[in-house]
């Protein structure tokens, strides 16, 4: 087709818009974030690498270890609430490090830091995409394990579903922010869990913690403790790692 | 009114200084050919007037907005990079919808695909990105960076990978923006496509303006070609 | 005997202070291994507690103490200096953590029959050791100077808001897994001999470990130095 002159009616006003009559609204925070995450839903529903990745290690890390243990000198119930929660870690570590991988390829990071959108929109729609992905392996994983090691099920599927929850947004806070600051770096696939793993040691153990008093049918008050906790992580990293990503993304 | 504006811009990296205190202005309606060899420092300053890079000293101002400032300092820019920017999982309608969404633009659909269609490629609008040969997805990119009307147009090398079909549809476009009021800062080597669209010519060279002149003063392409080896051997 | 920048010129001689602090812990170690008296139940192997004890003071409250403070500082102030004070600091810093991490056992193991017990110090230092250890790998892996110093200082400052963090789990675990409490080294009732060559020997280190920081902090100025003046021309 050969380059008309645009007859249709002009992208651009015909003459210059002062600032307050354009009609341009750039999104909210909120908006923003969410056209992010969804993007990236839409991107990794597409092509799947890392929800599979992640699954994968984490259904067979399941199933493996159940020919690595003796269950007559370990109790299932000892042993499933540490195995889940390092699972978790792990098929967590997988899938984090694809995230910031998709802006990498075409600099389509470049096109998100240009736009008028605050920084922090862009941790936090990558950090919700990241938490989706987290959690759609867990929704899983959690009654893979459960039926493998022949643990009760119906009792403590909720509550785990909640430390689930807890234990996913302390990972991807955490996580999304050194996803960004390796991604660009030499030697990027080992140095995110280097930087990483010690800090998801806190939420490793309180939710290990709580998932084993959790099905160990103890009170409920022993259990509160860990996910205040796991809770308190939560906030306080969400809130560090946003401001760090604003640092780190400003060259 | 100047939309573009660099007061003694510089970035450096470590202890090299990649823009070197540069200073340049482009108005309204101006387009300004920006040539130079490699490592001149020309990604650099595209990158500053951005808001992508944080000036090691000088200011950068968009519109009246210093960059990198807040984020509506940016709403004004399209930026279109070697690297095309795009997602190659989504659609070209998505890519474009996506970018006009990010800026606000209201019925993003609908402005995507009249941006696509601006570039003679609405009819590829539903085919994933990766399955576009270059010059296409060159199309797609150009349509996503144009699709919130920006009225500052910072090109790098956009004529790559464009057939010559797709460089007189872009050139026209770019003529149009121009005519309607946008500043364009337009980085190439094509010294003739450079030529037609700009009413102001300069040279990088080395971090800094080595030339800096209104296009008339440039002549024919082979005589400038001639004039700019000349300053970048010297 | 100020941290500042240096001329250009390579310092070839030994640093006095490097010098002084290695024969003060020479001479803080014989003293304790031969002109202290031997402890009563832990014999010859207490005396690991002269080395263990200032190394792991100086690891997690100065060294440490230290990195956040300037990683905190330059995400404020943007001085290279501040940079380079957490460069050293980091790495003179996991010298003393392995130090603590090497005698810590062994003195478990010789006098108390087991290699590790979770003691809060012990564990907060073997994760700072991860945590330091990975950022200077991340460290090593970015090339461009102004981006390497905001990477190590974000990374900094989220190790010190951890710290907390592993303190409260490791406590909270101990609580519910009782472990027997081995390394206590602060016993306010240490005999008048054995306080002295604590004091001697954490003076000892300390001053070591500024020698150090001296030679570290110096050494990077001039490597920055030297790479400023070939990026000039």
């Amino acid at each position: 087709m050969s380059a008309d002159l645009i007859t249709g009616p002009a992208v651009v006003a015909t003459d210059t818009p002062t600032r307050e009559e354009r009609r341009l609204s750039p999104p909210s925070f909120v908006s923003a974030a969410w056209l992010i995450a969804r993007k990236d839903m839409i991107v990794e529903l597409r092509t799947r690498t890392a929800l599979l990745a992640a699954l994968a290690l984490s259904l067979l890390s399941i199933v493996i270890f159940n020919f690595a243990w003796d269950p007559t000198a370990v109790a299932a119930i000892d042993l499933a609430p540490g195995l889940l929660w390092v699972i978790f870690t792990f098929s967590g570590l997988l899938g984090l490090h694809r995230a910031f991988g998709v802006e990498q390829a075409d600099r389509a990071m470049d096109a998100l830091l240009g736009a008028p959108i605050p920084r922090t929109a862009i941790y936090a729609g990558k950090a919700i995409g990241n938490l989706a992905l987290v959690l759609l392996v867990q929704l899983v994983s959690i009654p893979a394990a459960l039926v493998v090691y022949n643990l009760e099920i119906a009792r403590v599927i909720i509550p785990l579903g909640g430390i689930a929850l807890l234990a996913g947004i302390g990972l991807v806070a955490v996580g999304t922010l050194f996803g960004a600051m390796t991604t660009s770096t030499r030697a990027s696939e080992l140095l995110l869990p280097v930087l990483a793993l010690p800090f998801f040691v806190p939420v490793v153990t309180a939710a290990a913690q709580a998932t084993a008093r959790l099905m160990g049918g103890r009170p409920v008050d022993e259990t509160i403790g860990w996910l205040k906790l796991l809770a308190a992580y939560d906030i306080i990293f969400v809130v560090a790692c946003a401001f760090a990503y604003t640092v780190v993304a400003d060259e | 009114m100047a939309l573009v504006e660099a007061t003694a811009l510089t970035r450096a990296f470590g202890n090299r200084r990649a823009v070197d205190r540069i200073d340049l202005t482009i108005a309204a309606g101006e387009c300004l050919a920006l040539f130079g060899p490699n490592g001149a420092g020309k990604t650099t300053l595209l990158r500053l007037l951005a808001g992508l890079l944080r000036p090691t000293a000088g200011q950068a101002r968009v519109d009246g907005v210093a960059l990198p400032g807040g984020a509506s300092a940016r709403a004004a820019v399209g930026l279109i990079s070697h690297q095309t920017m795009l997602y190659p999982a989504l659609t070209a309608l998505e890519n474009v919808e996506f970018a006009a969404q990010l800026h606000g633009v209201p019925n993003a659909t609908s402005a995507a695909r009249a941006a696509l269609g601006r570039l003679a490629i609405a009819d590829r609008a539903d085919t994933p990105v990766r399955a576009l040969s270059r010059g296409m997805q060159q199309r797609v990119t150009v349509a996503r960076a144009l699709v919130h009307s920006p009225r500052v147009l910072l090109l790098d090398e956009p004529f790559t990978g464009l057939d010559d079909a797709g460089s007189s549809t872009l050139a026209d476009t770019l003529a149009d923006l121009a005519r309607d009021g946008a500043a364009l800062l337009l980085v190439t080597h094509d010294v003739r496509e450079g030529l037609a669209l700009a009413t102001h010519v300069a040279v990088m060279r080395r971090g800094s303006i080595a030339l800096h002149e209104p296009r008339i003063a440039s002549g024919e392409p082979d005589a400038f070609v001639r004039r700019y080896r000349e300053i970048v051997s010297a | 005997m100020s941290l500042t920048t240096s001329t250009a010129r390579p310092t070839r001689t030994i640093d006095g202070l490097l010098l002084a602090g290695l024969f003060a812990v020479a001479g803080a170690v014989t003293r304790a291994i031969w002109f202290t008296p031997v402890e009563l139940r832990q014999g010859l192997a207490q005396k690991i507690f002269y080395v263990h004890v200032p190394s792991a003071f100086i690891a997690l409250y100065i060294a440490f103490g230290l990195l956040a403070v300037s990683s905190a500082l330059y995400l404020w102030l943007r001085d290279p200096r501040l940079d380079r004070m957490a460069e050293s600091a980091a790495e003179v810093g996991l010298v003393y953590m392995s130090v603590v991490l090497l005698t810590g056992p062994i003195w478990g193991k010789t006098v108390w029959g087991t290699w590790w017990t979770w003691d809060a110090r012990l564990t907060l230092t073997l994760f700072l050791w991860f945590v330091v250890l990975g950022l200077l790998l991340l460290r090593q892996s970015i090339e461009e100077r102004s981006m390497r110093a905001r990477y190590s200082a974000v990374l900094g400052l989220l190790a010190a808001i951890l710290v907390p963090f592993i303190h409260i789990s490791v406590y909270l675990f101990r609580t519910l897994h009782p472990r027997p409490i081995v390394l206590k080294p602060s016993a306010p009732s240490l005999p008048g001999s054995m306080l002295t060559t604590l004091l001697i020997s954490f003076a000892a280190f300390l001053l070591l470990f500024v020698g150090l920081m001296r030679v570290r902090y110096r050494y990077a100025t001039e490597r920055d130095e030297l790479l400023a003046a070939e990026g000039m021309e």
